[in-house]
């Protein structure tokens, strides 16, 4: 910081702080990779449940069980399209509300925005809401982690607030040149807001991959279900998936549960580690817009 | 601006485009916010999913006396305010002393590092971080190896089955996954605050501790004050994914909180009436906390959120 002087004696405090956050950091990142080491491991070393630092035995047999598993790879296939189509439907429905309302021109602007600042306040609650699945027919259909998920007013106040910033010349320059209103929203407006864009769709993309519970839920055939909701009844149910019982088979009597549990928790991770360095400058963007609103 | 009828129709069809922009949006505002909304009047009713709406009898407040006769709703009241309470009183200062320490640190990066490592884990899903959890509170599980090489137990405890650790586990887990996160909005909130006002204050002969009394946190007040009065009135509530998570029969008499007691009537024993009625309370319950903690915070620091 610059109101520290450069050459100031480096005290105790500093040590004593360093330390500490060396220990967040830590306590942060060891879960993560203990469940890496474990994936890693040969199955009968991951069952011994010691802790090691590295994998003693190092062995990709329990991915290969896991990326065989065709229950796990489906529920892997489930997750990317509920991600990918969630994730554009969510963007587009928000962002073309958003624009209606930010024209303060539009009549019954105030009413549109009465209706909605309501549905952020008050809601029916879990049971209203799955009968109300029920009766669409959504339940134990793809569909249910779509449309539900379609809109959020928080995020469509933050799309609002940013298209407000977008100057009007802008517009006004393709409105003379005869664009339409949905001309100058996908022609002008949306390709200068991606920053705002890709705020809105990382946090949409990582809860539709990190969600299991619209799944326990709503999802009863097994050929439905999102990895993450598999991964919930493999841990917490401890329910034998195919995976588990084909392994068995492989491994004979020693359950080699654990370490296969892990490589599918990493297969479940990666995508977000892998992306985690380059997106998270957006998602604090993302907090940080939304809580000057709020 | 429009002196007839007929004018304002036409203004409407003249600007037909917004309109077909913003309807479809509250067109599902209807059916997913507000159809939900009129539906709890099922709390009222003997409901059943196979008939339709109307032809279940009304019951009046059978189901509101029902569970409030019910040892498991209060227990599941009881296990809730357990939760919140831990989470307010040790679990709300975390994040704060982490922004006010992490502000002190004077390498830029080293800070922006140890910043962008801090939130990470709220990315990861609540399965991923609960299976974690349960291995290592499991039998010769990390903690149970740790406990032991410290001489702090000389057996294995299986803390997830034993439900007197339940509340501690929920909070432990709690802080490791979320305490970088909630920490940004003070990060931001410090970020704002006028160095020329520590500047003066060195002058002064304040040393550290005042500087971050006197400065800092009076400069986050209102930023903690809003929090806090969130975080009040959401005691109520729970975290149902890592409840749902880290919840076993074993546990259960400590685990179930009031969200999982509706879940669990409501789903699981399909007392969809009955479940909502709880819903229903919970609700008015819950909107009468935030305002009490609104005017509170508003007697207390002059800050509120409105």
């Amino acid at each position: 910081m610059a109101r520290h002087g450069g050459l100031r004696r480096i005290g105790l405090f500093e040590i004593f702080n360093t330390l500490l956050m060396l220990a967040v950091c830590f306590l942060t990142l060891y879960p993560m990779w203990f469940v890496l080491v474990n994936s890693l491991n040969s199955p009968e070393q991951a069952s011994l449940g010691t802790v090691n630092w590295f994998p003693s035995e190092l062995s990709l047999a329990s991915y290969s069980v896991a990326f065989n598993d065709k229950t796990l790879m489906n529920g892997f296939y489930i997750t990317t399209m509920r991600t990918v189509i969630g994730t554009v439907v969510h963007v587009l429905f928000t962002a073309i509300i958003a624009y209606g309302i930010s024209k303060t021109n539009l009549i019954g602007r105030k009413l549109y925005l009465k209706i909605s600042l309501i549905t952020m306040l008050f809601s029916g609650g879990l049971i209203p809401s799955f009968i109300l699945m029920t009766k669409l027919g959504l339940y134990d259909s793809f569909w249910v982690f779509i449309i539900p998920s379609m809109y959020t007013f928080f995020n469509m106040v933050i799309f609002m607030s940013f298209f407000r910033t977008i100057p009007d010349s802008l517009e006004e320059s393709a409105k003379v040149d005869g664009a339409s209103d949905y001309g100058v929203l996908f022609r002008i407006v949306l390709p200068n807001s991606m920053a705002v864009i890709a705020t809105i769709a990382l946090f949409s993309a990582v809860y539709h991959w990190n969600d299991y519970y619209q799944g326990v839920i709503y999802i009863h055939s097994q050929e439905l279900l999102p990895l993450q909701t598999m991964l919930y009844k493999i841990i917490a149910e401890n329910s034998m998936s195919f995976m588990q019982q084909q392994a068995m088979a492989q491994f004979g009597a020693r359950l080699p549960g654990n370490s296969i549990k892990f490589a599918s928790m990493m297969v479940a991770t990666l995508p977000i580690l892998i992306f985690y360095p380059f997106i998270q400058r957006y998602l604090v963007k993302g907090v940080m817009i939304g809580a000057i609103k709020g | 601006m429009f002196h007839t009828r007929t004018g304002q129709m036409k203004a409407l069809l003249r600007q037909w485009q917004l309109q077909s922009m913003v309807i479809p949006g509250i067109l599902w505002m209807f059916i997913f916010c507000y159809i939900p909304m009129l539906w709890l009047i099922i709390a009222f009713m003997d409901f059943s999913i196979a008939k339709p709406m109307l032809e279940s009898p009304f019951v009046g407040l059978k189901h509101f006396r029902d569970f409030l006769t019910d040892d498991r709703f209060w227990r599941s009241i009881r296990n809730t305010l357990g939760m919140s309470s831990i989470k307010l009183v040790l679990g709300f200062p975390i994040p704060i002393l982490f922004a006010l320490l992490l502000n002190e640190i004077r390498s830029l990066r080293f800070k922006r590092t140890v910043q962008t490592i801090s939130y990470l884990p709220h990315f990861i899903a609540w399965t991923i971080f609960g299976g974690i959890a349960l291995n290592w509170l499991g039998e010769g599980g990390v903690i149970n190896q740790l406990m032991m090489a410290l001489g702090l137990q000389d057996r294995d405890i299986l803390f997830n089955s034993e439900p007197q650790y339940f509340w501690w586990i929920t909070f432990f887990t709690d802080t490791l996954k979320e305490t970088g996160w909630s920490a940004i909005i003070y990060i931001a909130a410090i970020a704002g605050i006028d160095p020329g006002l520590y500047e003066a204050a060195e002058l002064d002969g304040a040393n550290r501790w005042q500087r971050m009394w006197h400065i800092t946190v009076q400069s986050i007040r209102p930023t903690i004050a809003i929090l806090f009065i969130l975080a009040v009135s959401g005691i109520l509530g729970s975290n149902f994914e890592q409840i749902f998570m880290l919840k076993n029969n074993m546990n259960m008499k400590m685990a179930e909180s009031l969200d999982l007691y509706i879940y669990n009537m409501g789903l699981v024993s399909g007392r969809h009436s009955f479940s909502t009625a709880v819903l229903f309370a919970r609700s008015i319950v819950a909107l009468g906390l935030l305002l009490l903690a609104n005017q509170s915070s508003k007697k207390l620091t002059g800050d509120s959120i409105f």
